[in-house]
């Protein structure tokens, strides 16, 4: 891509327009762009299909004897089964 | 409890806040390290570190950015330091100038193949997963920081840049670039996947 400076120019916007963050004008501007640039058009799909799969990944457990050796080293040892199930 | 109750306590010296602050942040600080440090022992060294310095550090705590803010930067301080150390020709980080070390790789895209269309069940697989979270560590570091608070963590523009110490508009602009590093990394991913699909 990038061939032409329209399709330049549009990138810097495009994670506002995907997180619904940009100006009505640049959205327009941004749809009447993509309309003719298959380029871009396939930039935009894979570039909001990678925000979708990231934000499916699991966050990483803590595990449970990480906690406990926390509560080890700042004395807090009294406290660790209070918080275990 | 409020959070400037439990502020008050640890302040105080109080163990049960100390243990109650713990329990309620010290997730949050053991992903954050594990993201960026990549090693679940040297992410459990960095929030026990994070933790010694923030009830060390506690009584000059002034609450304005709240507490979660508050250890989330004391272990990005951490992490920092700890990568320092890994690298000893590590080139330190201009964390306030627009453009970083890496920070301007893979603005342009590169790759244009159309991957969205391959089945769902080619995204949930452990090896996609894997993929993913392998491009998410190799994240240029100014980018990666950015990266794993507003979009992992869920932290806003705003918290993030106080995190970091960065303009709001800095903030946007390094996830902008992250995303579209991600982008290109994972494009390469599942281009071959498609491509060889195509050809049985
Ligand atoms: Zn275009």
């Amino acid at each position: 891509m990038a061939e032409t400076q329209r399709c330049t120019h549009l990138l810097a916007d495009l994670s506002d327009y995907l997180d619904g963050d940009a100006a009505a004008e640049v959205c327009a501007a941004i749809e009447r762009h993509l309309a003719a640039c298959e380029d871009c058009r396939v930039v935009v799909d894979t570039l909001s299909k990678t925000v979708a799969l990231y934000h499916t990944l699991p966050p990483p457990d803590m595990p449970d004897a990480a906690q406990t050796r926390l509560f080890a080293a700042l004395n807090l040892d009294e406290f660790s089964r209070l918080y275990r199930q | 409890m409020t959070e400037t109750e439990l502020i008050d306590r640890i302040q105080a010296g109080d163990k049960a806040a100390c243990a109650a602050c713990v329990e309620l942040h010290a997730p949050a600080v053991y992903r954050l390290a594990l993201r960026m440090l990549g090693s679940p022992e040297e992410a459990e060294d960095a929030m026990q570190e994070t933790f010694l310095n923030a009830f060390r550090a506690i009584e000059s705590f002034e609450g304005r950015a709240g507490l979660a803010t508050w250890l989330y930067r004391i272990a990005n301080n951490v992490v920092l330091m700890r990568l320092r150390k890994r690298q000893p020709l590590f080139v330190p980080i201009d964390l306030h100038g627009a453009a970083g070390d890496g920070e301007d790789a893979a603005v342009t895209p590169v790759q244009l193949f159309d991957w969205c269309c391959l089945p769902e069940e080619d995204f949930a697989t452990t090896e996609a997963q894997g993929e993913l979270e392998r491009a998410i560590g190799e994240l240029p570091l100014p980018l990666r920081q950015v990266f794993v608070l507003r979009e992992l963590e869920g932290l806003s523009t705003e918290e993030t840049a106080q995190t970091l110490e960065l303009t709001p508009a800095n903030v946007k602009v390094r996830l902008h670039r992250a995303r579209l590093w991600l982008r290109e990394r994972l494009a390469d991913y599942f281009t071959e996947l498609a491509t060889e699909k195509a050809h049985g």
